[in-house]
């Protein structure tokens, strides 16, 4: 590999950081008597630790998958500690005491100034206009009736909603991770658009009011009543420091008749440095249940951070007509590994589904696309179209496509297309014989190459995951 | 002499994957003049202009290089570009994804801007574009393709000459700009080449035959055989290279060596 490919690969993550967080910590290991500290903690009823501990339960019957085309050491589950509500966090003063380096990433990524200072912890009543952002969301969103807040606040102020709608879509023992999650999970969001609203703005994780560290364990709901539209952004584009090297969330979504849902993340957590050591391992759940007729549910995601990443956003079309979506990015770099993709499952007649995803790898990472559509017996005329297409930064990585099909109705019409491109010397050559520098090259290229998917998110975040991807692999080009 | 001093090559030496491929050119081009570089495969020719271009995989070994006075060698290949150093490819690359009219204004306002000169917004670029489209001869369709992916060898090859139209370069070095073309095609490059001249520019055209010298007069034609310029002349000698082959060139240039 040339040596520009190399420099450019070979960056240092720019975000390094230590928290310094006192927090409210149980003592390592998982044991029921662990759950129900967990659940008293909360003060949670007591049909929500009968849910945690029959997970629980159903965990210790289950094995770890090894499946996915990832490699990484054995983790010891009675090694973590699975209660760490983080007290409150040492409020910075100003914008001075913020680490230079995460200004500079705030400024490349353009985030505007009141969200820089709410995700460096500075200490502000988020004024902006000179009215309270927060407090405009909150009134517009009440006004409608729609709830967005903590996953705690929703067990103790809706909880009629959560019991109806929790594991309604992943259930306990779901899998592995999924059972681990629901025996332990701290907090997380919650969302409930009531019947033929639609939700006048996209809802952010940036502007829950509580700010806390969902913690490791994260859940979240989100509920579409009958003819009701959300659109939902999660995480964003700036690093998010984090010291738990194992995050297993679940993201569950339900969407009744004429609803729609659209979900979009993007993720940058830590990923390793350049030789492959520490990273989170990202282990997700994350469904979608279409359960109403014309019901739609859209999964957007750009994935660039992560040690491991092992996540499929999925769709359940259950109603008649539903539609399903998944349009990825997901970038690998250095010793990076991620097995990602989707599942589309038609149950009801004339479901529609979408499929694109767009890997990139480069370092000695590797990249996997693993996607299944299945059509029902039931799922008459059901259509699915899937594109996965890879590209190859250098020569040391690798990228593998995983596509699995069933179908068992013969008026379902399934198409799958799949490419890898690989960006070598030669293409940068051409580019430096016309004036343009390697960055401003790969840049382009990658941006040419994740335009069907960059398309689909909301503007800001389209901007901002097309300067994420320059940051990532950005480096000294010489 | 007319014109001044574009390229001063001295004695260069290169070689790729530990080969030694150049083995000692000298070679002096001024603005105004159009060069041939002739020779059989594997002369070295196309390695010369990579060379000049600055290809990675090319290590240059010994001997100078100054355009337009200053060393060559010590610049990157995009700053050699953005100097106006520019290089038809002989089998240019497909670069799925990325539209050539995007990547045509951004070649364009890079250079403009080492240059010193004013960037065109997508709508000026377009206007400046299209005067160049039909210069060449080509659908405007065309721009909103990826870059080379598809094209068929000729539109690969006019869209090089398209390239050489927007930016405007000192020194365009063409390597095999005729090969894969038919007729038609090779009319239409070599004019757009010819009407590209000025007493401002130079040209180097490397190639394998005489037929692009019936349209675009050169005013030397070199012989490169195993890394050396071993007999330059003028057109004739083109035509003489056409009726007899290369292989009594280089038996003159042996005995010129032992004698």
């Amino acid at each position: 590999m040339s040596t520009v490919l190399q420099n450019l690969v070979n960056q240092p993550y720019r975000h390094g950081f230590v928290t310094d967080i006192e927090s409210d910590v149980v003592p390592k290991g998982l044991s029921e008597d662990v759950i129900r500290l967990i659940s008293r903690k909360k003060n949670e009823p007591e049909w929500l630790l009968e849910f945690r501990l029959q997970a629980y339960r159903h965990w210790l019957t289950m094995r770890e998958p090894n499946w996915p085309n990832v490699k990484y050491p054995k983790i010891d589950f009675q090694d973590i500690s699975y209660y760490s509500a983080p007290k409150a966090k040492k409020k910075l003063a100003s914008m001075d005491e913020v680490d230079p380096e995460l200004l500079r990433t705030f400024e490349k990524l353009g985030v505007p100034m009141h969200e820089q200072k709410a995700l460096a912890g500075v200490a502000v009543d988020v004024i902006f206009d000179s009215v309270s952002v927060t407090t405009t969301y909150k009134h517009r969103l009440a006004e409608v009736g729609v709830v967005f807040c903590s996953f705690s606040e929703a067990v103790r102020d809706h909880p009629e909603l959560v019991r109806r709608y929790l594991g309604s879509v992943v259930p306990p023992g779901d899998n592995f991770y999924a059972a681990l999650n629901s025996a332990v999970f701290t907090d997380g969001s919650f969302c409930y658009i009531p019947k033929g609203v639609r939700c006048p703005m996209e809802l952010s994780t940036y502007f829950r009011i509580n700010t806390q560290e969902s913690g490791q364990f994260e859940r979240t709901l989100i509920v579409a009543e009958d003819s009701s539209y959300v659109s939902y952004l999660e995480g964003c584009t700036a690093p998010k420091f984090d010291t738990n090297q194992l995050h297993a969330a679940v993201v569950e979504l339900v969407a009744l008749d004429h609803a729609e849902i659209k979900y979009s993340t993007v993720q940058n957590w830590y990923a390793g440095d350049e030789k492959g050591v520490g990273g989170i391992y990202n282990f997700v759940t994350k469904r979608g249940l279409c359960r109403g007729v014309n019901s739609k549910i859209s999964w957007t995601q750009v994935e660039t951070g992560s040690a491991i990443t092992w996540k499929y956003p999925s769709c359940v079309l259950l109603g008649d007509n539903a539609i399903g979506e998944f349009y990825s990015v997901a970038l690998t770099n250095h010793h990076q590994q991620a097995d990602t993709g989707t599942k589309m499952i038609h149950i009801g007649r004339n479901t529609r589904s979408t499929i694109v995803s767009k890997g990139i790898s480069a370092g000695v990472s590797n990249n996997s696309y693993r996607g299944l559509v299945k059509i029902g017996a039931n799922a008459g005329n059901a259509r699915n179209y899937s594109q996965c297409d890879s590209m190859l930064i250098g020569d040391k990585c690798g990228a593998s496509t995983f596509p699995y099909i069933q179908v068992n109705n013969s008026t379902a019409q399934v198409e799958h297309e799949a490419s890898t491109s690989k960006i070598g010397e030669d293409q940068l050559f051409y580019f430096a014989q016309r004036g343009i520098g390697a960055e401003e090259a790969v840049s382009m290229i990658i941006n040419g190459f994740c335009r069907d998917v960059f398309t689909q998110l909301p503007m800001e975040f389209a901007v901002e995951a097309t300067k994420l991807l320059g940051l990532k692999l950005e480096g000294s080009v010489g | 002499m007319s014109g001044k001093a574009l390229l001063e090559v001295h004695g260069l030496t290169a070689k790729v994957a530990g080969v030694e491929i150049l083995k000692g050119i000298d070679l002096s081009v001024r603005s105004g003049q159009v060069h041939a570089i002739m020779g059989p495969n594997g002369s070295g020719k196309s390695t010369f202009a990579k060379v000049l271009a600055g290809h990675p995989a090319y290590e240059v070994t010994g001997g100078e290089v100054l355009f337009e006075g200053r060393n060559l060698f010590d610049r990157t290949p995009e700053e050699r570009a953005r100097a106006g150093l520019f290089l038809g490819f002989q089998y240019p690359v497909e670069i799925p994804g990325v539209t050539n009219s995007s990547f045509l204004r951004l070649a364009y306002n890079t250079v403009q801007g080492a240059r010193g000169r004013d960037e065109l917004d997508p709508l000026e670029f377009d206007d400046y574009v299209q005067d160049k489209l039909k210069l060449l001869d080509m659908d405007p369709a065309f721009l909103e393709r990826s870059v080379n992916e598809g094209f068929s060898g000729g539109e690969k090859k006019r869209n090089e000459i398209l390239q050489l139209a927007i930016l405007e370069p000192t020194l365009a070095i063409l390597d095999e700009a005729d090969s894969g073309l038919d007729i038609d095609a090779l009319r239409i490059v070599a004019n757009g080449v010819s009407r590209l001249r000025s007493p401002d520019n130079a040209v180097i055209l490397v190639t394998h035959y005489q037929r692009l010298l019936n349209y675009i007069t050169p005013d030397y034609v070199h012989v490169m055989d195993d890394g050396r310029i071993i007999k330059t002349g003028d057109k004739e000698l083109a035509l003489e290279l056409e009726s007899r082959g290369y292989d009594w060139v280089a038996d003159e240039y042996r005995s010129r060596q032992a004698a």
